[in-house]
């Protein structure tokens, strides 16, 4: 691979490129999924290619192929370079990177059991028994389990010297339960929802989910939210769990600080953000408590957005995004760096795959862990209602307003839970949203969740990001909204 | 043997252009070589998917273009069936090692599970109707073309005190199916695309178009359009939310009855996570809907087959408000008794099926007779972010975007502030008041359907947003 990136390279010069960088990948894919005791999907995909970024003529150009000989990279090479000079017919001004030192490096993400060694039978026993559990409980209509492995290879060449190979293993899992009674359809999902948990691990995060002493759990929870008491719509203070805060941190922190939805780079498709370049420093974005982190070095944990090096050739970075309330950095590449005078860039270039051009996403932004135990949270709590596991999401194209509603709501009173709630929801303003959190749970509660399927770019990707979240509470919220009629 | 596409000399002058596809015959031979190998491997059943797509995409945003790209990639699926059991590998790797990898993959995965009492033998030969939406002059759009396009809109951009952002794509691609039972069938098409913002601090607007064929829209005329609206948008005033009279842009039709795609599978229904579950037969929707999946419609993409090779069917969905039919891949057809309707995905799934041509009736009002209609109500001309919030009662939530205006007396006095919604479909359908004509719509939260304008009354606004 290496020497189809030099050829690559050497080509994209010959053409008139003043820069270029090359990604080979190779990406290794399972897919296993069951449906009320049947096995769904049973796959395997197998991708490699390469993709070729260039600057000709103070502009970009990006051109990728599958066809991995000599003649066919440097005819994509070719086309790269054509495409730039394109580009450069429509250039707003020329193309500035922040400086990066150029690294030669290889890198491999730590797992313990490689899940594609593991017996396919053995995963699909598991997958088989956990939906097994679940249509044990009278009143689940419908049981779905999935696992999903990983393993890209990716060689990042460029022509100002860097040579970096990672190899990353990848793992997902989980199971739900759906319970269709009268007008009603209501779900319970484990570890999460839209999937499950994924992180950069290996089998052994499936065998730590405990599958077949959960699978019960949530089918009960599935048919007994028919018989709970609807969420009320008040003004009143929430608790979220652990995954519902990290969907939370993605969608109102996460999105708004990538720079390029900032400096209009997405305005037609993603949207921009309300975190315009004045607010740096300046926004109270939370309460003192608040403290989020943009980290993907392997010491924040092995999440989807851990790597060692980015698509950029940029290393892995911890930048602090919020501190003590404070608004206080955004997601960064080497060009939107250098726009707002930065002097480099924040690491946070990702490409899907080879055949799509890297741009900002997330790596494992979170909020870091507060003081408070769990049950203590909830003792102290008199008048309340605790959400757990995201149903819906959604918010707007400035990252202002937002209303997410969970699986499952649970009341609070004096100190207690006391009984359960269907169809919570809970909606607001970013910034006030923040401003109300009074209790962050402690580390021993905090988990990098994984959120396998983050959609941005045209042409669309998906990227896998991090967000680390412990159970917290938030005041004054509005809660209910999504099933008020008024 | 190797099936790589024909080697082409890099020249600065075909660099920029997108690539030529494989021929009918390479794919032909491909799918032979596969299947042959697959027999000696010992597959007792065996289908190829082949896959081949050249995309190119330029994304302009402040003005100029930021990101210019291209791919080209080929996939082989293979699926094998052995002793009663079925799975899939794919591969982009084409040389005859790689291809023997997959096949031994597929029958390694498939030999790993129980064996599946369901699964059909595969279907044989089959005939279908030919679509033609392969556009040469769409296939040969280059960069410069794309960028001297941006540019003018640009142009307009500057010239208005605005800044655009964007997308102008083209693209081409082919599928080819083939199977051990005689199954031949192959589809190709050409895509072109332009979307456009045009901001005006602090509002914006949006136009979109697409088609097979890159003459059937003309980018200048959606840049000037998007351009009006912005302008048309500043100083938004803020409403109270509620219930209101809204008239909605084709696009933000599509984004929101596209999420009513799938409960039309006969599986979702079987998985009784339908919100047509105990409702087929009944009046759902008001009178003036009706609803058909038509893979022939003239404004219509895609292939004429399913992921099975079955020919697609036209069936009518909902008449007059009523759900009447559903659709059918070959397994869901057997276990409900059914004749199969070519719905189906490419197995194995669990999914089942789902229609993916969907076409609403339409009318005759247009978008400036239903302004007219109206006392007071509100103008959308798209919506964002659109998730489910209740799967029976089809709840959906979302945002206005680009363009929120506010329609007094008759006619459009200004632009409104953005707001969230969370409204029924169902209740949605039942309040139509008037129908645009059916067109080509397309959007960011759904696939492209043929869809009208629509006048609907009592729509949810919930909350309002800050712009």
């Amino acid at each position: 691979m290496w020497d189809l990136c030099t050829n690559a390279l050497d080509t994209a010069k010959l053409r008139g490129a003043t820069y270029g960088d090359v990604r080979g990948m190779h990406i290794r894919q399972r897919d296993l999924t069951t449906k009320n005791g049947q096995v769904g999907t049973l796959a395997q995909t197998e991708s490699i290619g390469i993709g070729i970024r260039v600057l000709a003529n103070g502009a970009w150009g990006f051109a990728s192929t599958d066809r991995l000989t000599r003649e066919g990279v440097a005819a994509c090479a070719a086309q790269a370079v054509s495409i730039a000079k394109a580009s450069a017919l429509a250039k707003r001004g020329e193309v500035v990177m922040a400086p990066e030192e150029s690294y030669i490096d290889s890198w491999q993400s730590p797992f313990r059991k490689d899940p594609f060694e593991i017996p396919l039978e053995r995963q699909l026993a598991l997958l088989l028994a956990a939906d097994e559990e679940m249509r044990r409980v009278k009143g689940i209509t419908l049981t779905e389990t999935d696992m999903q492995f990983r393993k890209i290879d990716s060689w990042f060449a460029s022509s100002s010297g860097s040579r970096i190979h990672q190899r990353k293993v990848i793992s997902g899992c989980g199971i739900a339960a759906t319970s269709f009674q009268g007008d009603e359809i209501q779900k319970r999902s484990y570890p999460n929802s839209f999937g499950g948990q994924y992180a950069l691990q290996g089998y052994e995060l499936i065998e730590s989910l405990n599958l077949l002493k959960n699978a019960p759990i949530v089918a009960e929870e599935a048919a007994a939210l028919h018989s709970a008491s609807q969420c009320p719509e008040k003004i009143g203070t929430l608790i979220l769990g652990g995954s519902q805060l990290g969907l939370q941190i993605h969608e109102s922190v996460g999105h708004p600080i990538e720079l390029d939805r900032v400096l209009g780079q997405e305005a037609n498709f993603a949207g921009t953000s309300f975190l315009t370049l004045d607010q740096l420093n300046n926004l109270k974005y939370g309460s003192s408590i608040v403290n989020v982190v943009a980290d993907a070095r392997l010491d924040h944990g092995q999440g989807l957005g851990t790597f060692a090096y980015d698509d950029e050739g940029v290393p892995a970075q911890c930048t602090d995004i919020i501190k003590d309330g404070k608004f206080r950095g955004y997601l960064s590449n080497r060009e939107t760096a250098h726009l707002i005078g930065l002097k480099r860039s924040s690491g946070t270039m990702r490409t899907e795959s080879w055949n799509r051009l890297p741009i900002i996403r997330m790596t494992n932004v979170s909020l870091l862990p507060g003081t408070w135990d769990y049950d203590d949270l909830i003792a102290d709590t008199s008048d309340g209602i605790l959400m757990e596991t995201n149903r819906s999401w959604s918010i707007d194209d400035r990252r202002y307003q937002f209303q997410f509603s969970t699986e499952i709501g649970w009341e609070i009173r004096g100190g207690k839970k006391v009984r359960m709630l269907k169809n919570p929801s809970y909606s607001g303003i970013t910034t006030e949203f923040w401003n109300s959190c009074d209790a962050i749970c402690k580390f021993d509660h905090w988990t990098l969740w994984g959120t396998p399927n983050c959609g941005k770019g045209q042409p669309m990707q998906t990227m896998g990001t991090g967000h680390g979240a412990s159970p917290s509470r938030f005041r004054n919220v509005r809660i209910g909204t999504a099933f008020s009629n008024q | 043997m190797k099936f790589a596409p024909k080697t082409r000399k890099a020249s600065s002058k075909s660099a920029a252009k997108g690539a030529e596809l494989l021929e009918e015959r390479e794919l032909r031979q491909m799918i032979a070589t596969a299947l042959h190998l697959a027999k000696s491997t010992g597959a007792e059943e065996t289908e190829i998917h082949v896959d081949e797509v050249a995309d190119t995409l330029t994304r302009f945003a402040n003005n100029g273009i930021h990101q210019n790209v291209a791919e080209h990639g080929v996939t082989v699926s293979i699926r094998t069936v052995l002793d009663g059991r079925t799975a899939r590998a794919t591969t982009n790797r084409l040389d005859q090692d790689s291809l023997r990898a997959a096949i031994e993959a597929s029958l390694s995965l498939a030999h790993s599970q129980p064996k599946d009492p369901l699964l059909l033998p595969m279907p044989g030969k089959q005939r279908y109707r030919r679509v033609n939406r392969f556009i040469k002059q769409t296939a040969a759009l280059t960069a410069e073309d794309r960028a001297r396009a941006v540019r003018r809109a640009c142009d307009l951009a500057v010239k208005k005190g605005q800044v655009a952002a964007g997308i102008f794509a083209s693209g081409q691609s082919q599928s080819a199916i083939g199977n051990s039972r005689g199954l031949f069938a192959t589809y190709r098409e050409t895509h072109a695309e332009f979307s456009i913002t045009m901001q005006e601090e602090p509002a914006a607007s949006w136009a979109k178009a697409n088609s097979a064929d890159v003459h059937a829209f003309d980018p200048q005329k959606l840049a000037e359009r998007a351009s009006e609206k912005a302008h048309l948008a500043v100083n938004a005033r803020e409403l109270a939310p509620g219930r209101f009279t809204v008239i909605l842009e084709p696009a933000a039709v599509l984004d929101l009855v596209g999420f009513l795609f799938y409960d039309f599978a006969a599986t979702a229904l079987r998985d009784k996570r339908s919100c047509l579950n105990d409702r087929m037969g009944k009046q759902l929707f008001g009178n003036n809907i009706t609803i058909t999946d038509d893979a022939y419609h003239p404004l219509q993409q895609g292939a004429s087959f399913d992921g099975e090779g079955l020919p697609r069917e036209r069936v009518t969905l909902v008449d007059a408000g009523i759900p009447k039919n559903l659709v059918y891949s070959r397994g869901s057809a057997k276990a409900a008794g059914k004749k199969p309707t070519g719905h189906g995905f490419a197995l194995p799934n669990e999914y089942g099926e789902a229609p993916m041509n969907l076409v609403f009736g339409g009318g005759d009002s247009s978008l400036e007779r239903m302004i007219a209609s109206t006392d007071r109500g509100l103008l959308v001309t798209r919506l964002w972010y659109i998730r489910e919030v209740d799967p029976y009662e089809k709840v959906m939530t979302g945002m206005t975007r680009d363009g929120l205006f506010l329609v007094e007396n008759g006619r459009v006095t200004g632009a409104a502030r953005n707001f969230r919604f969370n409204q029924s479909l169902i209740e949605m359908l039942k309040n139509v008041e008037l129908l645009g004509p059916a067109v080509r719509a397309t959007g960011e939260e759904a696939f492209e359907m043929v869809v009208p304008a629509m006048k609907v009354h009592e729509f949810h606004f919930s909350e309002a947003t800050k712009f």
